[in-house]
């Protein structure tokens, strides 16, 4: 339905877009003891490290090829092999990601080929799991980074059925999630909890949930990540009962892991909406041949009682709306919902299914095609990320803030926006908005004639002007 | 950029211990390296110049990251807080339309935006290959009349320290002399005094800091032509030039402009800091002495007694505080020596101080400031940190902002000290913040709270718990 409109001018201003080598970096964040090293100058690495340090607050680990002025040109796999090395040998990790920058992608590196160095000289570290993926940063954002690495992980820890003996079902109470990176360590979390709730056990991939959750370890110092998907878990993925997607961004990944493992895929956009909670908690109560919890039933009238009472102030709400390609999907997706109008739309690079948003137009563009679509069309409330903020001030509007970073924003990381509980929180928070935002309100109008006291007292010292100043 | 060219950056005559490898500006080592690229130093030495277009040349990784992050503030145009990046797509670079796009964007910029000039940020992969930005942004300026300054800052020419070099040298050589200043204002309370001509180097501003420094300039009758790059403008950088004095302030980044503006113009410097009271004072003193002029110098020890005797007795209460608490300094190296005159100020002890940035002549200062037996640490990894906080015992662990978690994890206290941080603490003034700042995180409650195990986790819970079996 949504129509496509490409990027139209030289310079991208107030840039929406983030590498895709940050994304695939957190996604392997989601990993438990991982440490991803960009392969790239260290300037790479610096800024990301500062990027998801303001966004979490918390210490993240994240390493670097260090490529400078004579490997740039002359090749460096060297730096992947002897970085591999360093940080095999100092961090001790269980998994060492390398997603590639645009710099090594445009200088012809093979990382492939120099993780394969890696394994030939320096055999005693054969435990760690070593994933490399191509990540360059002149194409695609964050959220194909993020898909590219999980992609990856599946493709090289996730053994094929027939060689591994894994049988789908056979771990009966297992569901594995692809959790696609518009699922924050709170909606994770959360997510978690509703497929506890039907006795089943989730393993996700990746796990952001428990990794970046912002909690207090026992311990005073951690080189690694601290929690996430266990490396071993992976390898048993392909027992599990069904494979739960959620994020078109995702589903070709679902896709390689169904090949691999056997194990049935069930496609979910988002859970930001009624009806795609609703698929869930079907498909669970299902798998788990058991009634949906009374608790569900509870919150979902709960959710019912929101759509009541927040539809007078949501109900033609005008939207504009920057975000990652699945994030504006769910975004757009619980807009319509309610009734409320998506009126500006930016993605930063194609996503997948976007065609079926429910948004006439979808530009890949900027937060300044954001802020010119916004005042065209007469937006209500923005929905984008810290970046954001200034174009929700110079728009006068209000802005509800999700996606990355956040950096403005204490635990903005742990919001959870998904289920019936978040998205009931979400309707609060929205309805909240535009009712201190008051768009409708009536401005007075100031008679000439009347005979209301102040109305003479403002004639009398600057006749003329008294209207508009009171107005 | 040449090889060459970056070895020449690298070697500058006016650093004291020039002879010797200076280990900031290392080989870094893959896999276990920490610190920005010479983009990122480039980038953070004049992004702060506030009515310029700043636009970065190349995929979005450069500016999608990085922009508008910066604590810097300026007191008139925000257009500096725009990230504008010509975000270059896989079509670009296999096709070579890098320089075209480059061109467009710029002209975009200067329709959209009307800004004093252009700066364009060469990064890695335009680097890699080949595209000529020295002549798209001549050919821009020629076009349309808009200064279009190129400054060559690919990542892996080096670190963050070359990078502000970079900045520096794309200064002197492209704007510094392209115009003059205003003609000189009267003092407006006191007409009878002369006004002096200044540069600072180096000094952005952070938080709004300068801004406690800057009246007492003009109390004194000195002009500050320019920041660089805190707060400035374009029109300022032009006129640097023609200052009196240049101060380097607080660290050796961007030496080689105030070294170059001696040979081009014979303008005297020295480096100095605002950061504590002894060395703002010493630095309005040097200020007066190399302008030479007696009456300054006398009004500027009127004012030092001044400001010296009110800001002692407001930082009374809180000295009684913090007399004696053990520091440990860790900011990269660069502002160490600077920071830690601040600290002894206060009465508190610097256990340790980071040198992995500092050169030569900052640990000749640390040294001096105290003593030959002092920690330096070379070792600036998370982990090596902590331990050194264990080891000497220290109260408080000051650092840059991408340690603060670091230091929270091991529940010790953290005052941020670096671009980013959200406080001035910068002239006589900004100690009243500094000290503010740090009696709030080492006395905080939040301390034994977080640090005691859960109540069923203490032996003497366990133990009451077995005596009411």
């Amino acid at each position: 339905m949504a129509q496509i409109s490409k990027r139209d001018k030289a310079l991208s201003v107030s840039p929406l877009k983030t590498s895709q080598t940050v994304g695939a970096s957190l996604a392997f964040l989601g990993i438990n003891r991982a440490m991803p090293m960009m392969h790239g100058s260290q300037g790479c690495t610096a800024f990301g490290k500062v990027f998801f340090v303001r966004h979490f607050r918390e210490p993240v680990p994240l390493q670097t090829t260090a490529m400078d002025q004579v490997s740039s040109v002359m090749g460096a796999d060297d730096n992947v092999v002897e970085g591999l090395r360093a940080i095999a040998d100092k961090a001790k990790p269980a998994l060492i990601g390398v997603p590639t920058t645009g710099l090594a992608e445009t200088q012809g590196c093979d990382v492939q080929l120099a993780v394969k160095k890696f394994r030939s000289s320096y055999p005693q570290y054969d435990h760690i799991k070593v994933v490399a993926v191509n990540t360059p940063d002149f194409s695609g954002c964050f959220e194909t980074g993020f898909a590219a690495a999980v992609r990856a992980m599946i493709a090289s820890l996730v053994p094929e059925a027939a060689a591994a003996g894994t049988r789908p079902g056979s771990r009966r109470k297992q569901i594995n999630v692809l959790a696609g990176s518009l699922l924050g360590p709170g909606d994770v979390e959360a997510l978690k909890e509703l497929i506890e709730s039907f006795g089943l056990r989730p393993l996700l991939l990746p796990d952001l949930g428990d990794s970046l959750d912002g909690h207090l370890g026992d311990d005073a110092f951690s080189p690694v990540s601290t929690g996430g998907t266990p490396v071993a878990e992976l390898a048993t993925l392909g027992d599990a009962l069904a494979t739960v997607v959620i994020g078109p961004s995702l589903y070709a990944a679902a896709d390689l892991l169904a090949q691999r493992t056997g194990v049935p895929v069930h496609r979910l956009p988002h859970l930001m909406s009624m009806s795609t909670v609703d698929a869930l908690v079907c498909l669970l109560a299902e798998l788990a041949q058991c009634p949906v919890p009374d608790k569900l039933e509870r919150q979902r009238a709960q959710l019912q009682d929101a759509m009541l009472d927040t539809h007078f102030m949501l109900g033609m709400a005008r939207f504009a709306i920057a975000q990652d390609a699945d994030g504006l999907r769910a975004w757009s997706d619980l807009a319509a919902d309610m009734g409320a109008e998506t009126v500006a739309a930016v993605v930063p690079s194609r996503g997948v299914e976007m065609e079926e948003m429910r948004v006439p137009t979808v530009k890949i563009g900027d937060l300044e095609d954001l802020e010119r679509m916004a005042a065209a069309a007469g937006a209500e409330l923005v929905i984008g990320n810290s970046h954001a903020v200034a174009t929700a001030e110079r728009l006068r509007l209000p802005i509800l803030r999700f996606g990355f970073p956040l950096y403005d924003l204490i635990g903005g990381y742990q919001t959870c926006r998904i289920g019936y509980k978040g998205v009931r929180q979400t309707l609060f928070d929205l309805a909240n908005m535009m009712l201190a935002a008051d768009h409708r309100r009536v401005e007075p109008y100031i008679s000439s004639l009347a005979q209301k006291p102040e109305y003479q007292k403002e004639q009398k010292h600057e006749s003329g002007t008294a209207y508009a100043s009171l107005g | 950029m040449k090889a060459k060219d970056i070895a020449e950056l690298l070697d500058e005559p006016a650093c004291s211990h020039n002879k010797k490898s200076k280990s900031g500006c290392a080989k870094p080592k893959p896999g276990a390296t920490a610190g920005g690229c010479a983009f990122d130093g480039a980038q953070i030495a004049l992004l702060p110049i506030a009515d310029v277009a700043h636009i970065v040349h190349g995929p979005i990784a450069c500016a999608g990251s990085s922009w508008d992050n910066r604590g810097t503030r300026s007191s008139g145009p925000t257009l500096y807080r725009i990230g504008m990046t010509t975000d270059l797509t896989e079509q670009d670079i296999v096709m070579g339309r890098g320089e075209k796009r480059l061109f467009m964007s710029i002209k975009q910029a200067l329709e959209d935006y009307r800004p004093a000039a252009v700066f364009v940020y060469n990064t890695c992969v335009p680097a890699l290959v080949g595209d000529d930005v020295d002549a798209v942004c001549k050919a821009a300026q020629e076009r349309w009349g808009v200064p279009v300054v190129p400054v060559d800052a690919a990542g892996f020419y080096g670190t963050k320290n070359l990078g502000n070099r970079i900045a520096g040298d794309a200064m002197v050589k492209h704007v510094i002399g392209t115009r003059e200043p205003a003609l000189k204002p009267r003092h407006p309370h006191t007409p009878e005094i002369a006004v002096h001509d200044i540069n600072l180097i180096g000094e952005y501003n952070i938080a709004g800091e300068f801004w406690y420094v800057l009246p007492l300039f003009d109390e004194l009758g000195i002009r500050v032509l320019c920041t660089l790059s805190g707060d400035a403008r374009f029109h300022e950088v032009q006129t640097m030039h023609r200052a009196e004095v240049n101060m380097m302030v607080c660290s050796k980044a961007m030496l080689n402009v105030a070294r170059k503006l001696k040979e081009r113009y014979g303008t005297p410097w020295f480096e100095g800091s605002f950061y504590g009271i002894t060395d703002t004072s010493k630095a309005l003193r040097d200020i007066a002495a190399l302008i030479g002029d007696a009456d300054l110098s006398a009004r500027t020890e009127q004012l030092i007694a001044r400001e010296e005797a009110r800001i002692h007795a407001a930082l009374q209460p809180w000295r009684q505080r913090l007399q004696g608490k053990r520091v440990l300094l860790y900011t990269g190296g660069v502002k160490s020596w600077s920071v830690i005159s601040a600290l002894q100020d206060l009465g508190m002890v610097v256990v340790a101080t980071g040198t992995s940035k500092s050169t030569e002549e900052d640990k000749e200062r640390i040294r001096q400031l105290m003593g030959e037996n002092t920690k330096m640490i070379e070792d600036g990894s998370p982990k090596a940190l902590i331990g050194i906080v264990k080891e000497y015992q220290a109260d408080i662990l000051i650092a840059g902002g991408r340690n603060m978690y670091t230091a929270l994890k091991a529940r010790v206290p953290f005052l941020d000290i670096n671009q980013e941080r959200e406080f001035g603490y910068a002239g006589y003034q900004g100690m009243l913040e500094l000290v503010r700042q740090l009696a709030q995180t080492m006395e905080s409650p939040v301390w034994p709270a977080v640090r005691e195990p859960a109540p069923w986790r203490r032996p003497a819970a366990a133990l009451a718990r077995a005596a009411g079996e």
